[in-house]
């Protein structure tokens, strides 16, 4: 009885109650697996509906001159695209993946603030519901584009204030996430889990859980203050009041920089699980992998200024931003070595996530180059704006971000589900995928650099080719992920049975719980020693 | 089931749905009020279910807590919550401090031609130059007077220390098991950030009336209620806090050992006085 953590009137140790039933399992539960779940689930849908929305975009831009959509539109759907794809998706999915493992990998009866997790999940379907209704308000949704720079978003319709009141919401929803994970990690490790035995994946959100709680409350502010400008006739970003648009951009990016570290640094967690597993050695220099995260987490709140080379800042700040952010590449690039000397020697097998994770590691990497290339101040002058950024961005976070999360859910869905995924349907899914982005997204390096500018509608005749090569990406890469849905269906209703520990080379605690992890792990924490540990 | 054995993780619990759709009323209320389609009444609505969220949330707590549910180690997740929660808010202000700093430092003296220049300058506000407080070129808001530091501001900042100091008076007598001397000390501090918040209603109104300083003057005006607004509006909630705990004191709770709920509220006491220094500082005296 000492131990038991939930059910007081329950002697029988193991035969806790398990899930309630109906819907309201889901709307009530305090449990960090079915919160896992709809992070999950949400960040699917949203995934989905984000990507309907890009294929919208590539569909306008198969051939020049306006076919589809009027322009108006089409800067509604480049807005919402990426504010879904950023809040909707990318990043629940990640917290999705800190809800399900964090607790099995350091040894945790659950997450350290169960009844806050829950508020945290279920603050977004109603942030989002609010967000998707403005396109159907007078004057569309927002079509300022994601980074909401006035003057220009000021001009938006009767959805302005829904807007960015849901970006407050999901402001909210993400800080208390944040609090819990790093309350979770700080309290609530085994005896013996030390910070330096920790997974990497625990370490990744762990800082990036501090990042989540320094920036988002300064993006609050800048869209509080755009909200004051426009309703309450304040002048933050307006000059005849003695304010400067140029304002907001410095408030936006000093969150938005480390907001795209947000979304990578979880990736690189997941990766640093996966490559071990299926190399069948440990991971290569982890502590300098442990040093190498919060390098770039502590870089990246002194670089938000290589957003804005054109913008007209001093010299000195160009040359700092410039100067800071080459500074990057290095605890990137021992990252990446990291990775490959994991892989050096190592007895590799290649199953689905794997696949992904190599993928992630090659392609990150040429995203992590044109991010280098547009590091250079002088020659960002060129590239600004135009879509050689686009596909930078994307190619960091689609076969960066998104893969790093295919990984992670093809690696542990036999453990969350106790059923083993379709293995060949899931290669047909990762060369569709791997493929697809490549077609989509490096023509779009080409582009950029002939000039063709980011966010238009329409295009002169020269771009043609490209534009038509990217757009059939597009679709075989949207359409592939239907197959991911009817994967991951299918492994939840049925498939072989998975073993404890799913792979041969997997270590770490998730793997010494059943397959199906029970509804409540680890009620008696478990003892870590150097020998069972991760790291 | 001790006070020191296993962690307390609750069944279900129906105050986080009841926090979001009451979080989705309030916040669908104010942006239809925002467009003008709407008045206050599904605001409102929205911030009843809030209130009712919030009282039976921490009502839960209180229950669970005050029937030795949580152990050392439920307290110390309270902990990391409170203090993490209370750096958020710190970032927030950053961004108003942040916008303040940029504009007297940057946007303005740019304007005015400084630091090269000389184009914006010579063809848009080739008459503007910059002293500080300013409502910009555009002198938006009309012929104003600076708000001094000196009387009012000054008072309000001694209130505000002297109630982080009382407060730390009551948290001595509780850790001495001194309930009444706790008790008085507590209703003294709340006492004295009711009359901060009357003052500065009392400024707010001077500022309007006598001084023609408005929300819309401009830089200075955005600024100036932007950060003392805000900040009142912790002093409010923080206020509220101290008389929920003095209620619960009242009540019997907390020990001389454990008292996380009072402490959190103290730590949060002491993050708004801090808050209001460095604003003393900016917005009043610099």
């Amino acid at each position: 009885m000492a131990a038991t953590t939930h059910d007081v009137h329950d002697g029988h140790g193991e035969h806790h109650h398990g899930p309630a039933k109906g819907l309201g399992r889901w709307l009530f539960t305090t449990n960090h697996k079915d919160i896992g779940t709809l992070y999950l689930l949400f960040s699917l849908l949203m995934f989905l509906i984000g990507g309907s929305m890009a294929l919208i975009i590539r569909a306008e831009l198969f051939q020049p001159g306006l076919q589809l959509v009027d322009p108006h539109f089409f800067n509604q759907m480049t807005t919402m695209h990426a504010l879904i794809m950023v809040f909707g998706a990318v990043m629940p999915a990640f917290v999705g993946l800190a809800n399900w493992m964090l607790p099995m990998m350091i040894g945790a009866p659950d997450m350290a603030l169960p009844r806050m997790n829950n508020w945290s999940f279920w603050i977004l379907p109603f942030a989002f519901t609010m967000l998707l209704s403005t396109l159907f308000m007078p004057g569309g949704g927002p079509a300022s584009g994601w980074t909401l720079y006035p003057p220009l978003v000021l001009q938006t319709g009767d959805a302005f204030p829904f807007v960015i009141l849901a970006i407050h919401l999901m402001g909210i929803s993400s800080i208390m996430g944040a609090i819990n994970v790093i309350a979770t990690i700080f309290n609530m490790r085994a005896p013996g889990m030390t910070l330096m035995r920790m997974p990497l994946f625990v370490w990744t959100w762990l800082i990036t859980a501090f990042l989540l709680i320094a920036v988002m409350p300064v993006f609050a502010g800048a869209v509080t203050m755009l909200l004051t400008d426009k309703y309450f006739a304040t002048s933050f970003f307006n000059p005849a009041g003695g304010g400067d648009p140029v304002l907001f951009q410095h408030i936006f990016w000093f969150f938005g920089h480390p907001e795209v570290y947000i979304m990578i640094l979880p990736a690189f967690g997941v990766v640093s699980q996966i490559i071990p597993t299926f190399a069948r050695k440990p991971l290569f220099g982890y502590h300098s992998m442990v040093y190498a995260t919060a390098a770039i987490a502590f870089l990246s709140f002194i670089v938000w200024g290589h957003h804005m080379f054109t913008v007209g800042m001093p010299l000195t700040a160009e040359l700092f931003f410039m100067y800071a952010t080459m500074l990057i590449a290095v605890p990137t690039g021992v990252k990446v070595f990291n990775w490959v000397a994991t892989m050096w020697r190592g007895a590799m097998t290649f199953e689905t996530p794997m696949l992904f994770s190599i993928a992630f590691v090659i392609l990150f990497t040429i995203g992590g180059f044109s991010g280098l290339m547009l590091a250079i101040a002088p020659a960002d002058f060129q590239y600004h704006d135009t879509y050689f950024v686009v596909a930078h961005f994307h190619y960091v976070l689609v076969p960066g971000a998104v893969f790093s999360i295919m990984a992670a859910v093809y690696y542990w869905l036999p453990k969350w589900t106790g059923h083993m995924y379709n293995e060949r349907l899931s290669r047909i899914h990762f060369w569709l995928s791997v493929i697809g982005v490549n077609i989509l997204f490096f023509p779009q390096h080409f582009l950029g650099l002939a000039g063709m500018p980011r966010r238009v509608p329409d295009y002169a005749l020269q771009f043609t080719e490209w534009n038509m090569v990217s757009s059939i990406g597009a679709f075989i890469y949207g359409i592939s992920q239907l197959l991911f849905v009817y994967i991951v269906i299918q492994t939840i209703r049925a498939g072989d049975k998975a073993t404890d520990q799913v792979w041969e080379g997997a270590r770490g605690l998730e793997w010494t719980v059943p397959s199906p992890a029970p509804y409540h792990t680890f009620d008696t924490p478990p003892k870590i020693s150097a020998t069972n540990a991760h790291g | 089931m001790s006070a020191n054995n296993g962690y307390y993780v609750p069944h279900q619990s129906i105050w986080p749905i009841v926090g979001s759709i009451g979080l989705f009323i309030t916040m669908v209320g104010l942006a239809n009020m925002l467009t003008g389609a709407w008045n206050a009444t599904v605001l409102l609505i929205g911030a009843a279910i809030l209130l009712f969220m919030l009282f039976g949330w921490f009502g839960a707590v209180i229950k669970e807590s005050e029937s030795g549910l949580y152990s050392q180690q439920v307290d110390r997740s309270f902990r990391w919550g409170m203090g993490w929660f209370i750096f958020s808010e710190i970032m927030f202000f950053a961004a108003f401090f942040g916008a303040l700093f940029y504009a007297r430092q940057f946007a303005l003296p740019w304007m005015a031609g400084d630091a090269g220049r000389l184009a914006t300058h010579e063809f848009l506000w080739p008459a503007f130059e910059y002293v500080w407080p300013s409502s910009g070129p555009g002198e938006l808001g009309g012929e104003f007077q600076p708000m001094g530091w000196w009387a009012l501001p000054t008072i309000n900042t001694l209130i505000l220390i002297t109630s982080s100091i009382t407060l730390t008076f009551s948290h001595e007598a509780m850790r001495h098991n001194q309930r009444q001397k706790h008790i008085n000390w507590l209703a003294l501090t709340i006492v004295l950030g009711l009359i901060f918040l009357g003052l500065q209603m009392y400024e707010y109104v001077y500022a309007y009336t006598e001084l023609n300083l408005r929300l819309e003057t401009g830089i200075y005006g955005s600024t100036f209620y932007m950060l003392t607004g805000f900040h009142g509006l912790h002093v409010a909630i923080g206020a509220i806090i101290l008389a929920v705990i003095l209620g619960r004191s009242l009540r019997g709770h907390f020990t001389a050992e454990r008292h996380f709920g009072f402490e959190a509220a103290v730590w949060y006491w002491h993050f708004v006085d801090v808050v209001w220094l460095f604003l003393f500082i900016c917005i009043y005296v610099l």
